[in-house]
């Protein structure tokens, strides 16, 4: 009998908001992120806009022993350790205590794009090419080890469940939720922290400005770089961050009272295999519209119910095809298309992190009932208002009562991943 | 530098990668690093690292494997200073 998987705690650090109250009220505002980076423009590069989460290395003393703390470099890292604990504690749980075993049935999945190409490892290099290893200290493999996030989160939680990693690119975040789901589904861990991060950084930003995709005409104006859906979207603004979010088996979580904030009803993930109009870098629709199909098959509603869609919309010229994708998909259009929004117009492209963070932010919206706006739309991309009508996309804040919120990432290799959540009700049902 | 000055200095060093359980009052010259300071062996590589820096000196593997407690670390940084000295 599979078992049913609800979220009971958040954690974010974002862009434009750090803690989960802060990130609801940045959302609502429709606050951007996004500021300009004098040493991108010292670095010649043709984007030179950013989104950088602004937390309080104060905060990082309260949850990380002081002795691991010292040489901790990798800004991602850092990242997750506030958002994951940020997001057990939420949730009403404690870390396990340094002189007890594990716990067994909780785990994590913590997935990022690249680990290792946080500004930090430069440093670490030199020493390796000047002949000289043993001057870059110990510290380079835990930082740079893929699964690093997830090993220094669980260094503060002590969990005894599956510890690791996904990586799939610009979903990574979704997939990681999905395969905590999964795991707790199929009765193998009542537990799960799922989330994933993001470094910042020259050296992952330089490699996506060479590929000529971010946003370049902005750099005087970075709050409007990021234009997701808009007539004049001109590439990515790329983010960095962290989210997390605690799923639990629904018995354990009604056994100690805990606060729902919703259920989550499907998850699917695929891949269209570089295949119909798929590579390494564009995604294929039929794989896309497959893999939110298959998301609410799982889920058992039908689409007519969804409330929301949370878009991937990364402000490139992807954003038309993908409301095309979603109008197939889900069969509606016009009039009749669901609300849509695209949380990177104000936190950028958070890469690794992004499909995390916005879930956060998903869940918040279901949770309280509001439909955040989408700014820096003047106007909305001629192809989307072939498919769908204009006020299927809220400029301002709509206070409204969501039942069913769908939410997918896509990522470079062609992947794709979906998520449904449905509000929790008391009755449980 | 006698050996005084050098276990001030040391203190100083290691005082970062000590957790807070773990009181800097209770370090005597027979503390172990690992088993009573808690020290995981990563660490002491760093702190060997922070040791080479301050002293001037270069500790190489063996001398490493030697340093278990605060006594063996002062030793081998005394050795090594009056060694490169030369």
């Amino acid at each position: 009998m599979e078992k049913r998987v609800v979220i009971t705690g958040l954690g974010v650090v974002a862009p434009n908001a750090v803690e989960v109250s802060q990130f609801e009220s940045a959302l609502r505002d429709g606050l951007s992120g996004i500021e300009k980076s004098a040493m991108l423009e010292e670095l010649n590069f043709g984007c030179q806009i950013v989104g950088i989460p602004k937390y309080n290395p104060d905060d990082l003393k309260k949850i990380v022993p002081k002795s691991l703390l010292i040489k901790l470099e990798n800004e991602a890292i850092k990242y997750s350790c506030l958002a994951g604990t940020e997001a057990w504690k939420d949730a009403g749980l404690k870390f396990t205590s340094r002189d007890s075993e594990p716990d067994w049935d909780s785990g994590i999945v913590f997935g990022v794009g690249t680990l290792a190409m946080d500004g930090f490892i430069s440093g670490k290099l030199k020493y390796v090419d000047s002949g000289n290893t043993r001057k870059g200290g110990p510290r380079v493999v835990e930082q740079s080890m893929n699964s690093g996030a997830a090993t220094y989160i669980n260094e503060i939680l002590g969990l005894g469940n599956v510890v690791t990693s996904n990586s799939s690119a610009c979903a990574t975040g979704t997939e990681a939720i999905i395969q905590g789901y999964e795991r707790i589904k199929s009765g193998k861990a009542s537990k799960m922290l799922c989330g994933s991060c993001e470094s910042q950084g020259k050296y992952i930003w330089g490699a996506f400005d060479g590929m000529r995709i971010l946003c370049n005409d902005s750099n005087d104006n970075p709050t409007n770089g990021s234009r997701p859906m808009s007539a004049n979207a001109r590439g990515f603004v790329p983010g960095a961050g962290a989210g997390a979010l605690v799923l639990e088996e629904l018995e354990s979580a009604l056994s100690r009272n805990a606060k729902i904030y919703g259920e989550i009803v499907g998850g699917d993930v695929n891949s269209g295999g570089q295949r119909n109009g798929g590579s390494i870098t564009a995604g294929s629709s039929i794989a896309t519209i497959r893999c939110i199909k298959a998301t609410l098959e799982q889920s058992g509603i039908d689409a007519s119910e969804i409330d929301l869609i949370s878009g991937h919309l990364t402000a490139t010229i992807a954003d038309a095809k993908e409301i095309e994708n979603w109008a197939i998909a889900l069969d509606r259009k016009g009039d009749d298309f669901p609300y849509i929004n695209a949380p990177k117009s104000m936190i950028g492209h958070c890469i690794g992190a992004s499909g995390s963070i916005e879930m956060v932010g998903v869940v918040l919206q279901l949770y309280k009932g509001f439909i955040h706006p989408t700014i820096n739309i003047e106007e909305l991309h001629p192809d989307i208002l072939k498919v769908i009508n204009e006020n299927k996309v809220p400029r301002k804040v709509i206070e409204h009562k969501l039942n069913y919120v769908i939410k997918a990432s896509f990522g470079f290799g062609d992947v794709n991943s979906c998520i449904i959540l449905k509000k929790w009700n008391e009755n449980g049902r | 530098m006698d050996d005084k000055e050098i276990y001030a200095k040391l203190k100083v060093i290691i005082e970062p990668y000590l957790d807070d359980e773990v009181d800097m009052e209770s370090l005597t010259l027979d503390s172990h690093l690992i088993n009573e300071l808690n020290i995981n062996s990563a660490h002491v590589i760093d702190i060997v690292l922070d040791i080479e820096n301050e002293f001037d000196i270069e500790i190489d593997d063996d001398s490493i494997m030697k340093m278990e407690t605060i006594q063996n670390v002062l030793n081998i940084i005394k050795e090594k200073s009056t060694e490169q000295l030369s």
